[in-house]
């Protein structure tokens, strides 16, 4: 039971001479909220299809919840947002979560309750009656992501779940993330929006030419265990010259503004202190000084390289 | 077989919502009705003429050439039904996606081919019957005539469609839309050709043409069932004259039968196959 809800080693995906996914490997355990990221095209897509036995791997192996990738009764423990939803259509919300409940071999009984309850959880009660073709984008994958969750799945991808979503609709999604891991269930959530990976994820995956190329938690991090050797301080003044900014390349490197505040990277936490006194002997008028926790978006950076920005 | 019946019945529900049936319900009506005139006033001024045939025999003849007529029509709407209605529902889903959601439940895929399948065949089926008993119940209220082994004839156009909508669907596995409707509908038209090839070919005992059309057969046998069930429905004085296009020259043997099931039945375990083992 405690095995890990996914497990895959050396997969590959190739289509005719482009390698999509070069070797992914990857454990991601039981009640895991995880975020899979990378720039397009980094194979992220490609590599959830092959965890839900959409697309065969080339080479490789791996195992969601303890069975073979693509198992048939696996797949009644597993839910599925694709990134492209496109549902039938001509249907109403309510007969669409009606079939697929009954795709999972939910009970009559069970089906009205759960959808009922799951129309209320992604706010669509008001639209259940309307066809789908007459939603919005956000109301597509709302009702998405409730056809995800119909079988009380134990693991639920969720590929770029909030792209369509407004700011409401994203907290929605994020609401039901939380309640997910409180339940214990895991979510392999695949998104490049990185400041609700930032909010929603325990552990997060860099991904790059179908690798991953780094794996971190994010909860450490939040608890103050930057990456090693790397102290980014945060610094606010009054006045920024182009000649403060100059001269602080002496204290570290990487000096830039963001925000209004000067960020720049050391390897020394004394840096600090040593700064301030450069900064007050300097005249210069200091607001805040101390260590900012580097974002999701900088990690991201560092780790793919200058060149994932175009992605 | 849940998922079968859930996936049928999503079908039928589909044909149902998009009006396709009711397009083609309306237009089959429209035919019966135009039939139900035609035979009626065919029926007073000609059959029942004062210079019309005199024995009832011949009357029997005339009726059975109008009721072939009239199937034949019937088949020709069924062939479109079968090759058309299912063409889109694999290609489409696949390349919109919404395949995706269906394929990730605990189903076999070959429950969502078979489940289309099975939907798509009810549909058809009831089409059938409700042309072809529109059809023959025109005739019978009008003359009193009903053509002989009827069951027969209607099954093997049942066989016929089932064939037509078994190609479209295995098509549709691997080609766009628009590729299955082009292969779908060359195979029927080769089909076609071939039957007149082999007909003409046997009326002026030419050997190659009728070895053309033979092989044509072979390749996509659904002409030869509909000539079979012509053949089928028609009194034995009827076929011997070969005065109608409902008379072939060259009758279909029974092998032609066992071959167009087991060619079904290929191809749908080669749609199988093919869906199973593709990307999504």
């Amino acid at each position: 039971m405690n095995a890990a809800a996914i497990r895959t080693q050396f997969l590959r995906k190739e289509f005719g001479p482009k390698v999509a996914v070069a070797d992914l490997t990857l454990t991601v355990q039981q009640g895991e909220v995880f975020g899979f990221l990378g720039p397009n095209g980094a194979g992220k897509t490609t590599s959830i299809k092959m965890l839900l036995g959409l697309v065969a791997p080339t080479a490789g192996d791996g195992r969601v919840l303890d069975a073979p990738l693509g198992n048939v009764a696996a797949r009644a423990k597993i839910g599925f947002l694709p990134e492209h939803f496109r549902f039938q259509d001509w249907l109403s919300g309510r007969e669409f979560l009606d079939l697929h409940a009954r795709l999972y071999g939910i009970s009559n009984v069970k089906r009205e309750t759960s959808i009922k309850e799951l129309l209320r959880r992604v706010d669509l009660q008001d639209a259940s009656e309307r066809k789908l073709k007459e939603y919005s984008k956000g109301m597509l994958q709302r009702v998405g992501l409730a056809a995800a969750l119909l079988n009380e799945p134990e693991l639920v991808f969720l590929d770029e779940p909030t792209s369509g979503l407004d700011p409401l609709g994203r907290l929605i999604v994020r609401d039901v993330i939380n309640e997910l891991r409180a339940q214990g269930t895991c979510v392999f959530l695949n998104s490049h929006l990185l400041s609700e990976v930032e909010i929603t994820c325990d552990r997060v995956a860099f991904v790059k030419n179908g690798s991953v190329i780094r794996e971190m938690s994010l909860r450490d991090r939040i608890a103050g265990d930057s990456p090693p050797n790397v102290i980014e301080i945060e610094l606010v003044v009054k006045n920024i010259t182009p000649n403060l900014l100059r001269e602080l390349a002496q204290f570290g490197k990487n000096v830039q503004q963001l925000n209004g505040a000067i960020h720049l990277q050391t390897e020394n936490e004394a840096r600090i202190p040593e700064l301030n006194r450069w900064l007050v002997a300097q005249g210069v008028d200091v607001y805040k000084i101390g260590m900012a926790k580097p974002s999701l978006e900088t990690l991201f950076l560092q780790v793919m390289g200058e060149d994932a920005r175009a992605g | 077989m849940r998922g079968i019946l859930t996936i049928s019945q999503l079908t039928i529900h589909e044909a149902l919502r998009k009006r396709v049936l009711l397009a083609a319900l309306l237009l089959g009506l429209a035919f019966l009705v135009i039939f139900a005139l035609g035979f009626y006033f065919m029926n007073r001024e000609v059959v029942l003429a004062p210079r019309g045939p005199e024995t009832q025999a011949q009357r029997a003849l005339i009726y059975i050439f109008l009721t072939m007529a009239g199937l034949y029509a019937v088949n020709f709407l069924m062939v479109m039904m079968a090759a058309l209605l299912p063409v889109d529902t694999l290609s489409g889903e696949i390349r919109s996606g919404a395949i995706q959601s269906l394929v990730t439940k605990p189903l076999r895929r070959a429950e969502i081919v078979l489940g289309k399948w099975l939907g798509f065949w009810v549909i058809l089926a009831g089409y059938l019957a409700l042309m072809a008993g529109g059809v023959l119940l025109i005739v019978y209220v009008i003359s009193n005539t009903t053509p002989p082994n009827v069951w027969m004839g209607l099954s093997l156009m049942l066989l016929e469609a089932t064939l037509l909508l078994t190609l479209s669907i295995a098509g549709g596995t691997r080609l766009s839309t628009l590729a299955n409707g082009v292969l779908v509908f060359g195979l029927f038209g080769l089909a076609f050709i071939g039957g007149w090839i082999e007909q003409i070919g046997t009326l002026f005992a030419n050997e190659t043409a009728r070895n053309i059309g033979v092989i044509a057969s072979l390749l996509v046998p659904s002409e030869s069932l509909w000539q079979l069930a012509a053949y089928t429905m028609q009194p034995p004085l009827m076929r011997d004259l070969s005065i109608t296009p409902f008379s072939p020259a060259s009758v279909p043997s029974n092998a032609m039968v066992v071959w167009a099931i087991g060619y079904t039945l290929l191809v749908l375990l080669v749609g199988l196959w093919s869906f199973k083992t593709r990307d999504l």
